[in-house]
């Protein structure tokens, strides 16, 4: 099967940006947001995701709260946009914050819904967000994984009963009688995903069969997590399969190699700014578990345990909010340069994972322009995309 | 340190001392630092100070969530090790379980003294009663804490694993308990009325996670004393262990 490749836009709003230091979330105050200017960029960002149904990629959207990195709030709401726009691509939310919003049952109807009218095309992430999405959820951070794990059983069991109502009277959910409308197109329901970005958490995905979205682990840290992933899966019986892993990569491709590099530098704005946030809501208590968080005391680091660990090759590490493409490329976030560039790229840090069957791909980000967008997903299409039909 | 099993737990408990039963919660964070004021303590009565599930290393089980649930834990300590006629002391976060604990049964209190307690809310749906310790800066969180922090701040480099773990379970079980409705229970000003025993409640004059103010309403709808400790936020006991050992040992006494 070959690699499947996926865009992803953060739908940012970036004319915000430059008014901006100390925090790109939470605090910002909503009146630097222009709905005139966010309209545009909404239509802008639907636009090239529709294009991407003629190009052979497939479309991943996500969801950020109270920020300016992300104005996609509600990842269901583009993708039910595209559900109708697109005919052929699939849809991939990774995804919904199940653990931070207080109604599975919600979650059920709205993804079946979009499973059904894109004639089952969806692909349903379930994340447990990052610790700066605790606040604007105000949810209990101390107690956010199981809430999680309650929300997936509920919400499959939810997708998969066909007879009529069932009772859950579970820890965090309850409900007397469960019967969600309409029952998804898929059988028994979407592919189930969710993004990891330690060893513990692949090995718990494995373990329950979820595909795994990595994202910006880069070339020293994905090789674990994936092969962690791959012994967790073989351990509970199931095949270690390629396309139950994914890998995010900015991508910049042009007709030179200083155009697609241009292209990868604004992009990269992305990995600069999504990091910028009060520290205060970087480690709220009990989302990471309490002895990890006695080891950070130890170092003095409680307060700021989201640092970067984004290394190059030789084990340098890489200040995120500062890189550059050259460093970016080395360390494994960004592919960049000429089709054959991207594609060399590509393939080396496949074969020093051990391989991987989806590629989420981000060809927007920060302020690159539409035309470039345009450009970057065409020539991608064109000229990279048919190489990776062995890969996967 | 004592073990004290109890439903099922082990709870990690402090005894020392010797005279009438004083039972201290700690608060949320700095349990710790509250050993000068429990040693001056001490020398009057016989403290009772238990680490709260989820806290320092005392499990929770997993159905253990609310600050009820403590307050019947502790129900069943009183009644464990026969304590009678008990002065009941609360701070900040253990003071909210102290009038969880009162409000089910007084049956064997005497007295009740809450420090800068949380618990309640008295203000409308707009107003922040108690500081968001989690949405300030942490220097701000410390400047509203202590008046002088760094005499108090442990170098925490220094603590050995076992202190790092117990800290850091502390402000874990804190968010569990504390984290919504923020720091209180929306029904427990209701049943304030059911305290009739003696209480006092004491405050630091610079107290910037719960105002004076908020202290004096606590201390209206109780019907109880209200004294300002000074030179001291929002952890009195700890950065004035003396005045505060003395104003409990007082009171304690004078309703004798």
């Amino acid at each position: 099967m070959a690699m499947q490749v996926w865009q992803f836009s953060e739908m940012a709003y970036h004319p915000a940006w430059d008014q901006l230091s100390d925090t790109y979330r939470v605090l910002v105050p909503s009146r630097l947001f222009d709905p005139k200017v966010g309209a545009d960029l909404y239509h802008r960002y639907l636009d090239e995701w529709a294009m991407c149904d003629e190009l052979g990629i497939n479309i991943m959207t996500n969801e950020h709260h109270a920020t300016v990195t992300c104005a996609d709030s509600v990842c269901t709401i583009p993708m039910a946009i595209l559900a109708r726009e697109t005919k052929k691509v699939r849809l991939l939310a990774l995804g919904m914050p199940i653990g931070n919003r207080n109604d599975p049952i919600r979650i059920a109807e709205e993804y079946s819904m979009i499973d059904v009218i894109s004639r089952g095309r969806l692909e349903m992430g379930f994340v447990k967000g990052v610790p700066f999405e605790i606040s604007p959820a105000n949810t209990n951070p101390a107690d956010l994984t199981e809430r999680f794990w309650e929300a997936h059983d509920l919400i499959l069991k939810a997708m998969t009963s066909h007879d009529g109502p069932f009772n859950w009277e579970g820890t965090h959910y309850q409900y007397r009688s469960v019967n969600v409308w309409p029952r998804p197109y898929q059988e028994p329901h979407p592919p189930v995903w969710t993004p990891v970005g330690s060893e513990g958490s692949a090995r718990e995905a494995a373990a329950r069969g979820i595909t795994i979205g990595v994202l910006n682990t880069g070339w020293v840290r994905t090789p674990a997590i994936f092969q962690a992933y791959r012994d967790s899966a073989a351990k509970a019986g199931r095949e270690p399969r390629k396309d139950k892993l994914a890998y995010m990569a900015l991508i910049g491709v042009g007709d030179t190699r200083e155009e697609g590099w241009r292209r990868a530098d604004q992009i990269l704005g992305y990995s600069r700014t999504s990091g910028i946030v009060a520290p205060q809501f970087v480690n709220p208590p009990g989302y990471i578990p309490a002895v990890a968080n006695a080891q950070l005391m130890k170092i003095g680091g409680a307060g700021q345990a989201r640092a970067t660990r984004v290394q190059t090759k030789d084990g340098r590490p890489v200040n995120a909010r500062t890189m550059q493409v050259e460093e970016a490329i080395d360390a494994g976030l960004v592919f960049a340069g000429t089709p054959d560039d991207v594609w060399d790229q590509l393939k080396a840090f496949y074969d020093h994972v051990g391989g991987f069957g989806h590629l989420l791909m981000m060809a927007q980000g920060g302020h690159i322009s539409h035309e470039d967008t345009v450009a970057n997903l065409t020539l991608f299409s064109k000229e990279v995309l048919p190489r990776l039909a062995d890969l996967g | 340190m004592e073990r004290i099993e109890l439903s099922g737990l082990t709870v990690e408990t402090l005894v020392a001392g010797n005279g009438p039963p004083l039972l201290f919660l700690h608060g949320g964070d700095y349990v710790a630092q509250n050993r000068p004021f429990l040693d001056r303590l001490a020398q009057h009565f016989r403290v009772i100070a238990p680490r709260h599930p989820g806290f320092g290393a005392t499990p929770r089980p997993a159905w253990f969530r609310t600050v009820g649930d403590i307050a019947y834990l502790y129900l069943n300590l009183i009644d464990r090790l026969d304590l009678k006629d008990i002065v009941l002391v609360g701070h900040s976060f253990g003071g909210w379980l102290a009038m969880e604990l009162a409000i089910r049964s007084q049956a064997r209190l005497g007295r009740v003294v809450l420090v800068d307690s949380v618990g309640v809310k008295f203000g409308g749906r707009e107003d922040r009663d108690i500081a968001d310790i989690y949405a300030l800066p942490a220097d701000e969180v410390l400047r509203r804490s202590f008046v002088l922090p760094d005499r108090i701040l442990p170098d925490y480099g220094k603590l050995d694993d076992a202190e790092l773990l117990a800290v850091s379970r502390d402000r874990e079980a804190t968010a569990l308990y504390g984290w919504k409705p923020y720091m209180h229970n929306p029904a427990l000003r209701h049943w304030l009325h059911r305290v009739t025993v003696p209480s006092l409640v004491l405050w630091g004059e610079q107290d910037g996670i719960v105002t004076p103010a908020y202290g004096e309403q606590l201390a209206a709808a109780l019907k109880a004393r209200f004294i300002p400790i000074g030179g001291a936020a929002h952890f009195p006991q700890i950065e004035q262990p003396e005045a505060t050992a003395t104003a409990v040992a007082s009171f304690a006494e004078e309703n004798r």
